[in-house]
């Protein structure tokens, strides 16, 4: 068990900068998860961190060492691959003893290991197939015994669940959070599902284009996103964004965009002061547009065309013609609306964001 | 099918029959055999047949200048067993086949795992490297015939010049000697074919079994062992075995370099047969039988081959 440092690490392949200047504190028995769009440099961060890909700078620690020079086999890791890589000629038993008989444990202590984490896994019965003979949820805990017999102090997994169907994926998640807040072991699960990201993860690192966008609880992630790149990535459907003009009056503070006028939430009037005339990026979460339809009492305060539903079953997805394209709010699934009307909009003002054009930074 | 009615029963007979052609062609081991008897018709016309003349052949006292000959029996085969040079010509085979082939495979699989490790130039040497096996045997041999020349070699001369010997090796002077330069030319041109088929096999070893490998704690040794060989074990056997049979069933080689000389010591199947059953004497019958000999030995090789080859397959 371990803590684990990357200390501004930067890996660039001839012409590519895959990871960039990343700094990145993982806590003793932590489970972080690496997020962020395909080829914004998750993966090759989790490699540089297991010694398979050297670093171009920067410094890697894992406990109190500094490993950035230290080959794999003496960083005390495991890691899972995205497509297992078990080893096709083993069997499932040999495939989780190779890494302990390298290590010239005792065949009893070997034995006794790989039967117990057999157990926990539920793959006692299988110890003697080939990965081939084994469906593709029975290989991804033949990858994960392997790893957690070697009691190593710190796991890397590479999007482990990507190859499962939806349903064995929903349901391994979840033994893969128990089994690692049972083992306490320090985990950096990488993966491009938001979903996965922010029901596994103690912490979230959101990357994008090699770099670290913001580290934080997914609640903070979600309440507090610090930029609008983590804004749209985390949440699903994507929060609406659109540009509105600051307008100042007596004592109040209006964002205008087309014929829609917001009222700012009082405690960040300030803050917008400062925008005052210009524009700014207005994000509203789905969920924080409750919609109706037709017209209902006065408190609402916008009127949307209704231009496509969706029907999820759990929710309706009603797509409304907003002030600046589309904007999508999550509705009461009993609730009937039909493309063409009318729907009645009151936005959750207390739950509004708002972003600097230029930086894309958070101003609330 | 059947319901025709009454007035149209002479149409009913060649409709039945179409039907029933259609029928079956509709089955599916009727199909497999009719698709399949362009390759039997080959074999048969190209392999069989010449194979079955042969065996004739050798029954007979056939000669090149009588092609009629009579039916003789096991004579030749009798003949052949008290024949000394005969003797010579297994023996040779033997170690012709069976001295030259570890030898290229343990250089075809160093050189596989050589080019398999990233360099500059790499292509380029990876082509160079097929050339022993595409250049026509006959013009490689030719080549080797001037490297091992009694006056002219420049192995000798090289030697002679850092005072390692005094005078000029006979390369193919003694029988000793002589298999032994047979054996380097085969090694030679026979390499490639290992290295080639390996260096494929490398390839096909997915580069995150040795990753997986390095991070429990293999070194470079181990991780041969444990990934790379059971990944190219089958085409280990495979190469060996082919290479096993096409040696002993060489020819071109020995009959540039040595023609089974000096004083036929050095024939192996193929030279022997033809010297005997066409070069020389013209016997065509003991020509036939000498080359038949050869043939438990690869039938055998052939068998454990293609088991080999189906166990992988199952
Ligand atoms: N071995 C490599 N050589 C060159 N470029 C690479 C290599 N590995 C990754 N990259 C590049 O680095 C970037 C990040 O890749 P990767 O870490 O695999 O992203 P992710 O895992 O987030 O999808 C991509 O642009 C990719 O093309
Ligand atoms: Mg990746």
């Amino acid at each position: 068990m371990a803590q684990v440092i990357y200390d501004h690490v930067t890996k660039r392949f001839d012409g590519v900068i895959a990871v960039n200047d990343l700094t990145l504190e993982v806590k003793d028995g932590e489970f972080l998860v690496l997020v962020g769009p395909s080829g914004c440099g998750k993966t090759t961060a989790l490699r540089c961190l297991a010694g398979l890909e050297e670093v171009t700078s920067g410094d890697i620690i894992i406990g109190d060492r500094v490993v950035t020079h230290i080959p794999p086999k003496d960083r005390d890791i495991a890691m899972v691959f995205q497509n297992y890589a078990l080893y096709p000629h083993m069997t499932v038993y040999e495939n989780m003893a190779f890494g302990l008989k390298l290590r010239k444990m005792p065949k009893q202590e070997i034995d006794r290991r790989v039967k117990e984490v057999a157990e926990m896994l539920g793959i006692q019965d299988l110890l003697n197939r080939k990965p081939r003979q084994l469906s593709g949820g029975q290989r991804q805990r033949v990858a994960l015994g392997r790893a957690i017999v070697r009691e190593p102090q710190v796991f890397l997994m590479d999007e482990p669940l990507s190859n499962l169907d939806a349903k064995l994926r929903v349901q391994t998640r979840g033994e893969l959070i128990k089994l690692q807040r049972r083992l306490g072991v320090t985990t950096i699960y990488v993966t491009h599902d938001q979903v996965e990201a922010m029901t596994m993860g103690h912490r979230i690192a959101v990357m994008n284009q090699g770099v670290l966008q913001q580290l934080d609880t997914p609640e903070n992630l979600y309440d507090h996103p610090a930029n609008l790149f983590v804004a749209t990535f985390i949440g699903s459907p994507a929060m609406n964004i659109f540009p509105a003009r600051v307008v100042t009056g007596e004592g109040t503070v209006r964002l205008v965009a087309g014929d829609v006028t917001l009222e700012a939430p009082a405690e960040h009037r300030g803050r917008l002061a400062e925008y005052a005339n210009r524009e700014v990026l207005v994000g509203i979460r789905p969920e924080d547009l409750i919609v109706q339809p037709g017209q209902v009492s006065e408190d609402r305060q916008l009127r949307l065309p209704v231009e496509i539903v969706e029907p999820l079953g759990s929710e309706t997805l009603v797509h409304l013609r907003g002030p600046a394209g589309a904007l999508i709010a999550k509705a009461d699934p009993h609730l009937h609306f039909s493309p063409g009307e009318l729907a009645s909009v009151r936005v959750k003002i207390e739950h509004m964001h708002a972003f600097d054009p230029q930086t894309e930074l958070a101003l609330f | 099918m059947t319901t025709a009615p009454a007035g149209t029963v002479t149409q009913a007979v060649p409709l039945r029959l179409r039907e029933r052609i259609r029928h079956w062609l509709d089955s599916e081991p009727v199909l497999a055999y009719l698709f399949m008897s362009p390759g039997w018709l080959i074999l048969l016309l190209f392999m069989s047949y010449p194979f079955f003349l042969g065996i004739w052949i050798s029954l007979t006292d056939r000669t090149v200048g009588l092609p009629s000959g009579e039916f003789v029996g096991f004579r030749n085969y009798a003949e052949l067993l008290r024949d000394r040079t005969f003797h010579l010509t297994v023996m040779n085979t033997f170690i012709y086949g069976f001295v030259t082939v570890p030898f290229k495979l343990v250089l075809g699989l160093l050189l596989a795992l050589l080019l398999n490790q990233a360099f500059p130039m790499r292509n380029v040497l990876r082509a160079a490297l097929l050339l022993p096996w595409i250049v026509p045997t006959a013009l490689s041999s030719l080549a080797w015939l001037m490297l091992y020349d009694a006056v002219l070699s420049p192995f000798s001369w090289l030697l002679k010049n850092w005072g390692l010997i005094e005078s000029n090796i006979a390369f193919l002077g003694t029988r000793t000697n002589a298999i032994i330069s047979l054996c380097i030319a085969n090694i030679w041109r026979g390499t490639p074919f290992f290295a080639v088929a390996i260096l494929a096999g490398l390839q096909a070893v997915p580069q995150e079994l040795h990753e997986a490998a390095a991070i429990e704690g293999a070194n470079r040794v181990q991780r041969f062992l444990a990934v790379t060989l059971p990944v190219i074990k089958g085409i280990l056997v495979i190469t060996t075995l082919f290479s096993i049979i096409w040696t002993f069933a060489d020819f071109q080689l020995v009959y540039v370099l040595t023609k089974g000389g000096p004083a036929n010591s050095t024939h192996i199947f193929g030279t022997y047969a033809w010297q005997i059953g066409i070069g020389g004497a013209g016997k065509l019958g003991i020509g036939a039988a000498i080359s038949l000999y050869m043939f438990p030995v690869l039938a055998v090789l052939s068998a454990i081959l293609l088991r080999y080859v189906r166990s992988q397959e199952a």
